[in-house]
């Protein structure tokens, strides 16, 4: 077991809902990952399956009316769920940063890019001094290549590429452990994104980082990830090595997926989805949540909703085929 | 939730009154549990309002004092069991004239704001419909009124046009004309470049057609919104053009004029002369203001964002 | 800088227009609509002669197109006529008047943003809880309040029961205005002349009717802030700060706040226009000695070259606001180009 050694972030059956006017939106169920020190997982899946909603809460940043409703999420030892304010301020940015999906929208339209950096590091570390702080973010600009006069303009005076290199820069500017990137190139142009992947290799290599890349783009996942969740209406159904997802995905939804793409590494498509549509969370199926949808669907998936089982090495998959009943 | 808040598409209004009963029972039911605390404000709005429109119907029932007696009690008498609210400097009831002043305030309000309201809509429709200079033109005129403090405006009508129930009605309704007509004329604007329009415009819908069966009653809603709000304000207006006397003749109850009376007996600490009409000033437009706000949340239904 | 002059030009050519408009209404509604000023002025009872005699000196016989252009004329050479009732200069009063107006208003305005902005950027980062409820509910009490009533009520218990503050005028009877009188604006000249108890006493005087018109136009400040700061606070840049370790404290006050008030300025304008209109009210209800209580004192009077005289010079004061309110908006976002 020299693996638990290495696991530096552990999901345990964590559970996030939305009570709203209408109902209680469950929008992840019962997941449970882990990730390694330096590894990079990708997390895929439809929009609106709950992604984000994951993202975030590892940072304890759900958006309301949000609430986790059961399950842990262990950092380095410590449940990052029952951590105090203070040490909550302290992980974030620290120990976990997060960049998102929109980086035009992502700076504060009225600070200048230094004024983002000096904020972030003086509430980190009171001890930097101002001459200290700008060093370290010279470093990073070096890093991201962007020109050190860029420090004293806006976010509307940079084009989009750059500010999401800023937000990047940003995130890492603390030296964080795990990055978790939520659709990072999805606002970006095809040319943007492939320099972003680029830089994303490099600065894993760099900060040694751990990633969690949400996306629902597979060209990046498979360039990037060397394991791949997939998800499903808040729920996950397989994990594998991304050359086992796309080699012998197990799960009928995971084979959808790679189907609808028929040459991942030249095409780089978004993904494109299976017939029907994915369930309402307020009200979501009993069984598998897939089954409404599934090309193979049997009797149990109707009643009973499978659990993730490792079926080969190092690939779990939550989908009665494989598996017996087990009651 | 990234998506932005969705508008049920644009339907043409059919003459159908069996399927818009059907829909706005569906409507109430769902509204009703959807929005539980915007309904508490619209009752509670509708409470008060009804409660005053109740003294301006029946005010024999609130008082038996006439608010007109001159003997109704003694001079300025502090409230007591027989005047609740006390007497006034001509010794009447105060109470009565709070209730019968109901009237004159409710009544200037309401035709003022439908006045306006009548005057504003159409100019809209058309200036929004129409394009061109008429717009140019009509959007400048509107912009400035709008831009300039409405009871300026009104008091120099009302000092031109001199005391008198209608006089005080024009005067305010003069204040809230841009109001609706910038309303409908934005909403008009952004109607128009939607599909439905286009789609009635290339099967050769006529344009009156147009206007009144998809833009009017798709502004509907919005106006009755507005139109609650503006009552609100327009009690104010007419309360603050009574106040400095430019309102209303003598000899009819008002609110106004009775705390401009009061402000003369409130050094020697008369306090039950200003106190009570204020009050009542207060409550009705609270009482629309409530509804207004309460129908705004409601009509505009952001489900996912409570 | 050269670009902030061009933008300054523009904007002051683009207020003509509705100054032009608010001229033009106001010429029509006192001239042209029913009631003859001269006979009303007159008490109705005058001769015809003395009418026809009264019209003539003060050039109402000539056609009203006439009457316009001329008066348009008299206004482009800064010239607002002469008094109808009194032998003075229609400029007289209202330079006389004016400072009273703009202390009162920039002092309510100061009231109004203290309260409402803190309120607002409160309730809005205490959402849809029992604070948020109750400064919800001041907002719209405090809004539907009458300014006049408001005035009263606080001269009632501040003034007449506690007395503790005066409830008329601008200063008190034992203050001799004469010796620091120089520019009306009583605040700049108590303290240019160095005389503490003066200021003092000005500023004791300003209290009650700054507070009535800043309590009531709070509850617009609150709603509005809170409105925008939950727009804000929804944004991606909020929960990026939140994300790289930002405390909450700075995260809704820093970078929230500052955002919420960028169309709170930009509205500011149109609120400038509500604050004039509680000013006249305050104005009468506290003898304040301004340029309301000199429009309502002319209307008693009918002497309607000042009434005219007034409301343009109110026009003017709202163009100016709204002028300074975009430079500033100009100023505080770094999107905005001019
Ligand atoms: N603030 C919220 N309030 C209520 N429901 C929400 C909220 N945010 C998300 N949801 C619901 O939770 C579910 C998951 O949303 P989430 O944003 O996590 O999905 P996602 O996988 O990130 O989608 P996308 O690919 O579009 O970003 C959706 O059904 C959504 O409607
Ligand atoms: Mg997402």
């Amino acid at each position: 077991m020299a693996d638990e050694q290495k696991t530096i972030l552990d999901v345990q059956h964590l559970s996030i809902a939305y009570p709203i006017s209408i109902g209680v939106v469950r929008a992840v169920e019962d997941v449970s990952f882990t990730l390694d020190d330096g590894e990079a997982l990708g997390l895929v899946g439809e929009s609106g399956c709950g992604k984000s909603t994951l993202g975030l809460s590892i940072l304890k940043l759900q958006r309301p009316p949000g609430r986790v409703t059961a399950g842990k999420i262990m950092y380095r030892g410590t449940d990052i769920l029952s951590m105090s304010d203070k040490s909550l301020l302290a992980m974030r940015g620290r120990s976990i940063a997060m960049i998102f999906q929109n980086p035009l929208t992502s700076l504060n339209p009225l600070f200048t890019v230094e004024r983002h950096f000096l904020e972030t590091i003086r509430y980190h570390d009171a001890a930097y001094s101002r001459e200290k702080a700008l060093a370290a973010v010279q470093t990073i600009l070096a890093v991201l290549g962007i020109e050190k006069k860029r420090l004293k303009e806006y976010p509307h005076q940079l084009s989009g590429g750059m500010r999401q290199r800023i937000m990047i820069g940003l995130a890492l500017i603390m030296n964080p452990d795990i990055l978790i990137a939520d659709e990072p190139t999805t606002s970006l142009d095809v040319i943007v994104e492939a320099g972003f992947t680029e830089l994303l290799l490099e600065l894993r290599r760099l900060y040694k980082l751990s990633i969690i890349l949400i996306t629902h783009n597979l060209g990046l996942v498979a360039e990037i990830a060397d394991r791949i969740a997939v998800m499903y209406a808040g729920t996950i159904m397989e994990i594998a090595t991304a050359q086992e997802i796309f080699d012998h995905p197990l799960h009928p939804y995971t084979q959808g997926l790679i189907n609808c793409v028929p040459n991942i590494r030249v095409e780089q498509k978004e993904l494109v989805t299976m017939p029907g549509s994915p369930p309402d969370l307020v009200d979501p199926p009993v069984g598998c949540r897939f089954a409404p949808r599934c090309p193979k669907v049997m009797d149990i998936c109707r009643v009973k909703s499978p659990s993730l089982r490792e079926h080969a090495p190092a690939h779990v998959a939550a989908c009665w085929l494989y598996g017996k009943r087990e009651d | 939730m990234s998506s932005q808040p969705q508008r049920p598409p644009l339907q043409a209004a059919r003459f159908s009154p069996a399927g818009w009963l059907a829909s706005f029972v569906r409507w109430f039911s769902r509204s009703r549990k959807t929005y539980r605390s915007e309904w508490w404000i619209m009752i509670a709005g509708l409470l008060v309002i009804a409660l005053i429109v109740a003294m301006t119907l029946f005010p024999h029932l609130f008082t038996h004092y006439n608010p007109l007696d001159q003997n109704a009690g003694g001079q300025m008498t502090a409230p007591s069991a027989q005047h609740i609210m006390g007497t006034d400097n001509l010794s009447r009831d105060v109470w009565a004239r709070v209730v019968y002043g109901a009237q004159t305030i409710l009544g200037v309000a309401i035709a003022a704001a439908l006045l306006s309201a009548i005057i504003g809509i159409p100019l809209g429709l058309l200036s929004g419909f129409a394009g061109g200079v008429f717009d140019r033109v009509l959007s400048l005129i509107m912009d400035s009124m709008y831009s300039f403090p409405g009871l300026i405006l009104a008091i120099a009508f009302a000092a031109m046009l001199g005391p008198g129930v209608i006089n005080i009605t024009l005067a305010v309704a003069v204040v809230y004309i841009p109001t609706y007509f910038r309303l409908v004329r934005g909403q008009t604007l952004s109607i128009k470049e939607e599909v439905y329009v286009e789609a009635a415009h290339a099967i050769g819908a006529r344009r009156g057609t147009i206007l009144g069966r998809y833009i009017f009653p798709n502004v509907i809603a919005t106006v009755v919104v507005i139109l609650s709000l503006n009552i609100a304000d327009a009690i104010m207006t007419e309360a603050a053009l009574s106040y400095i006397g430019l309102g209303l003749p003598a000899g009819i109850p008002d609110w106004g004029m009775d705390l401009s009376m009061g402000k003369k007996f409130l050094p020697s600490g008369v306090w039950w002369m200003i106190t009570f009409p204020g009050l009542m000033i207060m409550l009705l437009a609270l009482g629309f203001t409530m509804l207004g706000e309460g129908l705004a949340e409601i009509l505009n239904p952001r489900l996912l964002e409570r | 800088m050269r670009h902030l002059l061009n933008y300054m030009i523009t904007r002051i050519l683009l207020a003509i227009p509705m100054v032009f408009i608010m001229v033009t209404l106001i010429f029509v509604v006192l001239r042209v609509m029913p009631g003859d000023p001269v006979s009303a002025m007159l008490g109705g009872h005058a001769p015809q002669r003395v009418i026809d005699a009264r019209k003539l000196a003060l050039g109402l016989d000539k056609p009203i197109t006439v009457q316009y252009v001329e008066y348009l004329g008299q206004l482009v050479r800064l010239d607002l006529g002469n008094s109808m009732v009194f032998n003075e200069k229609v400029s007289t009063p209202i330079i006389e008047k004016l400072p009273a107006t703009i202390e009162l208003t920039v002092f309510g305005l100061l009231v109004s943003l203290g309260l409402g902005i803190p309120l607002g950027a409160y309730a809005a980062r205490r959402r849809r809880t029992g604070r948020d409820f109750g400064i919800r509910l001041y907002a719209n009490v405090v809004y539907c309040i009458p300014v006049f009533w408001m005035g009263l009520l606080l001269q009632l218990v501040f003034g007449v029961f506690l007395s503790w503050f005066p409830v008329s005028g601008r200063t008190s009877p034992r203050v001799d205005v004469s010796t620091f009188s120089h520019t009306g604006f009583y605040i700049i000249d108590t303290l240019r002349i160095g005389s503490l108890a003066a200021f003092g006493d000005v500023m004791w005087h300003l209290v009650l009717p700054a507070v009535t018109l800043g309590i009531v136009l709070s509850g617009i400040f609150v709603r509005l802030t809170r409105a925008n700061m939950l727009d804000v606070l929804k944004s991606d840049y909020i929960l990026a700060a939140r994300a790289r370790g930002i405390p909450e404290r700075r995260v809704v006050y820093n970078h929230g706040l500052r955002n919420a008030l960028i169309p709170i300025v930009t509205m500011l304008g149109l609120q400038f226009a509500l604050l004039l209109a509680g000013a006249i009210l305050t104005e009468s209800t506290f003898s304040w000695p301004g340029m309301g209580r000199l429009l309502l004192e002319r209307i008693y009077l009918r002497d309607y070259p000042v009434i005219q005289g007034v409301i343009i010079v109110y026009t003017l004061f709202v163009s100016a606001v709204s002028l300074v309110v975009d430079l500033l908006y100009a100023v505080i976002d770094p999107r905005v180009k001019y």
